[in-house]
C-alpha cells in the first residue's frame, strides 16, 4: 500500500489548473479529497467553483487540486497553492484541518476556508453544512418504507460528522418506529465503489431493505436498484443511477457560499467566520422525494418545512446515549459545540463506535 | 442462514474476480522477465473504455472487447519504451500508472454521472435453479468463468507446453533463450500485451459488472494488490487464484462480521485481508527451493541483444 500512497501523492501534485490568465485577477483555489469526477462530494464542491467562475467572470481565476490525500500530503499541496499566488484557498475535507491551520500561520495575508472542521484562525474561516438535517428526514422516510424495520448504513470514518449523521438518521427513524434497527459497516474509505458495493451486498444479505450511505460513490444505490431494494443518495442527486430505488438524496449546494466568500475577498470585507448552514440557507437540499407513497412524502415535506422554519431541531433534548446516560435538557436544542464533537451513539444503534 | 451464506459467497466471487484477472496477466508478464508496475493505469483505462463502448453501443460484450483492446494498446506503449527503447521498467511502469489514471479521467469526463450497461449474469436454465450451488456454479457473470479459464489456461500453457517453456526460458535466462534462437523481445512483447489485455479486462469488470458506472479512481488500488499477489503467490497460477479469492473472502467476511456487530474494530477488519493473504501465501511458499525455482531470474532486467 505504500507505493499506492506515494502514487496518490504524486497524482495529487499533478495540478489541474484553469487557463493561465492575467495577474490582477483574484486567484481562488480549491483542494479536494476525491476526484472531481466522483459524482459525489468533491463533484459538488467543484460545481461551487464553477459557479464562482460564472458569477464573478473575469474578476477571478480558479485553480483546483483533486485527489489530495488527507494528512501530510495535504500540507504540501496547500502550501504549493499558497506559494502560487492564491488569495483564498478552500480546503474541503475534514482531514485537511491541521494542514490548513499550519500553512495559514505561515501565510497571514492569504485567506483560508476549511470545510467540516472546527479549528479557526484570524485568516482561517470554517464552514460546514448541517447534513444531519437531511439525515433526520431520511430516517423518518426509512422507518416508513422499510418492511424489515432494518436499514443498512455504509460509513467512511468515525468522525463527529458521520456519527452525527447516524444519530440523526436513527432519531428520525425512531420518531416513526421506536424499534427501528440499523446495521453499520465502516469501509474506512470515502470513496471506493467496489468496497461500497460489497458492503451494500452484505447488508442486504443480512436482511436490510433500505440502504443509507455516508461514502461518496453511487455504487450502494446501484446495488439497491439491482436487488429491487431502496436507498438514499449522497452529496449529489443520484436518481439516474437508481430511478426505482432512490427515495431522496442529501445534496450539498456550496454555490452561494463560495460566491459570497470570494466576493468578500474582492470587496475587502472578508472576515474569519464560522458558517454552519442548513436547509434554511439552501446549503443542504433534499432532492425530490421519489418512489414513496404520498403520505410518506407529505410527512417528509412537513419535517423539512419545520426544520427550515426553525420550529424543529433533530437534536432536541433529552437524548439518551447508547450506554443509557442522557445529554441535553428537555426541550432544549443541543449547542453546536456539542454536535461538532459528537463521539457517541444514541440508544438503539446496535454497533460499537470505533475509537 | 443459507441465504446469508449464499449472498456472502456470491459477493466474494465478484470481489475476487477483478484481482484475479489483473494478477494472472501480470504473472505471465513477469514470467517472461518483465516487471510492469502499470497494472493500475491499464485497469483504469480498460474500465473507462469498456464503460464508454458499452454505453455508446449498448452492448456489454463490445464493452469487454474495448476494455481488452485499451489495455493492450497501453501495454504496447510500455513494451515499446522498455523493450525497444530499453527504458527502466520500474520507472516506466510507475509512469504508465500515472498516465493511465490521468488518461482515464480525461476520456471519462463526459461519462461521469451516467448509469452504465451491466453485464448480466448467465442464468443457465435448470442448473442455476438448483438450490444454493446453482447460483454459485451456474449463475455468475461471464467474466467469472473467463477468469478461471484463464488461470487454467495459463497454468497449462506455462507448465505443460513448449510455448510455456519458451516464456519461462526467456524470463529465467534471456541470454540463453536468445542463443537458442528464440526472439526474446518478441516473446516479451506478446507477454506484455497479454498482461495489458488482462488488466484492461479487469478494469472492464469493474465498470461493467462489479459497479456498472464510471468514476475516476474507481480502481482504488486494486492494480497494486494484484501486483503484490503475483509475488506472494511465487508466480504460480493456482496459488494466485487462492490468494485472490482469499483476499476477497477476508474483505467480505470483515464486512459481514461488522454488520453482525461482534465489536471487532473496523480498522483491524479492513487491514485483515492484507495481513491474512500475505501470511497465508508466505506459509504456502515456505518451500524456499520451490520459490526460488519459480522466481523469474531475469525479472526486471533489460535485454539488449548483442550484435
Amino acid at each position: 500500500m505504500k507505493i499506492w500512497m506515494a502514487m496518490a501523492a504524486a497524482l495529487a501534485l499533478s495540478v489541474s489548473t484553469g487557463a493561465v490568465q492575467a495577474q490582477e485577477k483574484l486567484k481562488a483555489c480549491f483542494v479536494y479529497v476525491g476526484p472531481v469526477g466522483d459524482f459525489g462530494y468533491s463533484y459538488q464542491h467543484d460545481l461551487g467553483r464553477k459557479a464562482v467562475e460564472k458569477e464573478l467572470g473575469d474578476k477571478v481565476e480558479t485553480v483546483y487540486l483533486e485527489n489530495v490525500a488527507e494528512g501530510p500530503d495535504a500540507e504540501r499541496a496547500i502550501e504549493r497553492l499558497a506559494r502560487e499566488g492564491c488569495k483564498i484557498i478552500f480546503t474541503t475535507s475534514f482531514g485537511f484541518m491541521d494542514p490548513t491551520i499550519k500553512v495559514a500561520a505561515k501565510y497571514p495575508d492569504i485567506k483560508f476556508e476549511h470545510a467540516t472542521g472546527y479549528k479557526k484562525a484570524d485568516n482561517v474561516a470554517i464552514y460546514n453544512a448541517r447534513f444531519y438535517e437531511g439525515r433526520y428526514v431520511m430516517g423518518q422516510i426509512a422507518a416508513k418504507m422499510s418492511k424489515a424495520g432494518l436499514a443498512g448504513y455504509i460509513v467512511s470514518f468515525p468522525i463527529p460528522e458521520v456519527v452525527m449523521g447516524i444519530n440523526a438518521f436513527m432519531l428520525g427513524a425512531q420518531s416513526v418506529n421506536p424499534d427501528f434497527k440499523v446495521k453499520i459497516i465502516w469501509v474506512n474509505s470515502w470513496y471506493d465503489p467496489g468496497k461500497e458495493a460489497d458492503a451494500a451486498k452484505v447488508l442486504f444479505g443480512q436482511g436490510a431493505d433500505i440502504m443509507v450511505q455516508h461514502t461518496d460513490s453511487t455504487a450502494p444505490l446501484q446495488i439497491a436498484e439491482e436487488q429491487g431494494k431502496l436507498g438514499f443518495g449522497q452529496s449529489s442527486d443520484m436518481i439516474k443511477f437508481a430511478p426505482k430505488a432512490q427515495l431522496t438524496s442529501n445534496t450539498d449546494d456550496w454555490d452561494p457560499y463560495y460566491i459570497a466568500r470570494v466576493k468578500a475577498v474582492l470587496d475587502g470585507t472578508w472576515k474569519s467566520e464560522d458558517t454552519w448552514g442548513g436547509m434554511k440557507d439552501g446549503m443542504v437540499v433534499l432532492s425530490p422525494f421519489t418512489n414513496m407513497p404520498d403520505d410518506v412524502k407529505k410527512m417528509a415535506e412537513d419535517t423539512v418545512a419545520k426544520i427550515k422554519s426553525g420550529e424543529f431541531h433533530p437534536f432536541t433534548g433529552v437524548i439518551t446515549k447508547q450506554d443509557g446516560t442522557t445529554v441535553g435538557e428537555a426541550g432544549k436544542v443541543l449547542p453546536d459545540s456539542e454536535l461538532l464533537g459528537m463521539n457517541y451513539y444514541i440508544k438503539g444503534v446496535d454497533d460499537k463506535l470505533p475509537q | 442462514m443459507n441465504d446469508q451464506l449464499l449472498s456472502i459467497i456470491l459477493t466474494i466471487i465478484t470481489a475476487s474476480t477483478p484481482l484475479l484477472l489483473a494478477s494472472i496477466g501480470e504473472l505471465v508478464v513477469e514470467r517472461s522477465g518483465v516487471l510492469n508496475l502499470g497494472v493500475e493505469g491499464m485497469m483504469a483505462v480498460g474500465a473507462v473504455c469498456g464503460f464508454g463502448a458499452a454505453l455508446t453501443t449498448g452492448s456489454p460484450l463490445i464493452g469487454i472487447l474495448a476494455a481488452i483492446a485499451a489495455g493492450v494498446l497501453l501495454s504496447l506503449l510500455f513494451g515499446f519504451l522498455t523493450l525497444t527503447m530499453i527504458s527502466n521498467q520500474v520507472a516506466t511502469g510507475l509512469a504508465l500508472t500515472l498516465l493511465g489514471l490521468g488518461l482515464a479521467g480525461l476520456i471519462g469526463e463526459s461519462f461521469v454521472g451516467q448509469p452504465g450497461v451491466k453485464l448480466q449474469n448467465l442464468d443457465i436454465p435448470v442448473l442455476s435453479a438448483i438450490p444454493f450451488i446453482g447460483p454459485i456454479l451456474f449463475g455468475q457473470d461471464l467474466l467469472v468463468y473467463v477468469s478461471l479459464a484463464i488461470v487454467a489456461g495459463v497454468s497449462y500453457v506455462l507448465f505443460r507446453t513448449k510455448t510455456g517453456l519458451i516464456i519461462r526460458a526467456v524470463g529465467d535466462s534471456h541470454q540463453s533463450a536468445h542463443a537458442l534462437g528464440y526472439s526474446v523481445i518478441g516473446v516479451r512483447y506478446l507477454a506484455v500485451m497479454f498482461g495489458g489485455g488482462c488488466a484492461g479486462l479487469a478494469g472492464g469488470y469493474l465498470s461493467l459488472a462489479y459497479t456498472p458506472q464510471w468514476v475516476e479512481n474507481m480502481t482504488s488500488g486494486r492494480g497494486w494488490i494484484a501486483l503484490a499477489l503475483v509475488v506472494f503467490a511465487s508466480w504460480l497460477p493456482w496459488r494466485l487464484a487462492i490468494g485472490a479469492y482469499l483476499f476477497g473472502t477476508i474483505t467480505i467476511l470483515g464486512f459481514s462480521l461488522q454488520a453482525i456487530g461482534i465489536g471487532i474494530p473496523s480498522q483491524l477488519l479492513s487491514s485483515l485481508p492484507y495481513i491474512v493473504t500475505i501470511l497465508a501465501l508466505v506459509v504456502i511458499s515456505g518451500n524456499r527451493a520451490l520459490t526460488r525455482a519459480n522466481t523469474p531470474a531475469c525479472l526486471g532486467q533489460p535485454f539488449v541483444p548483442d550484435r
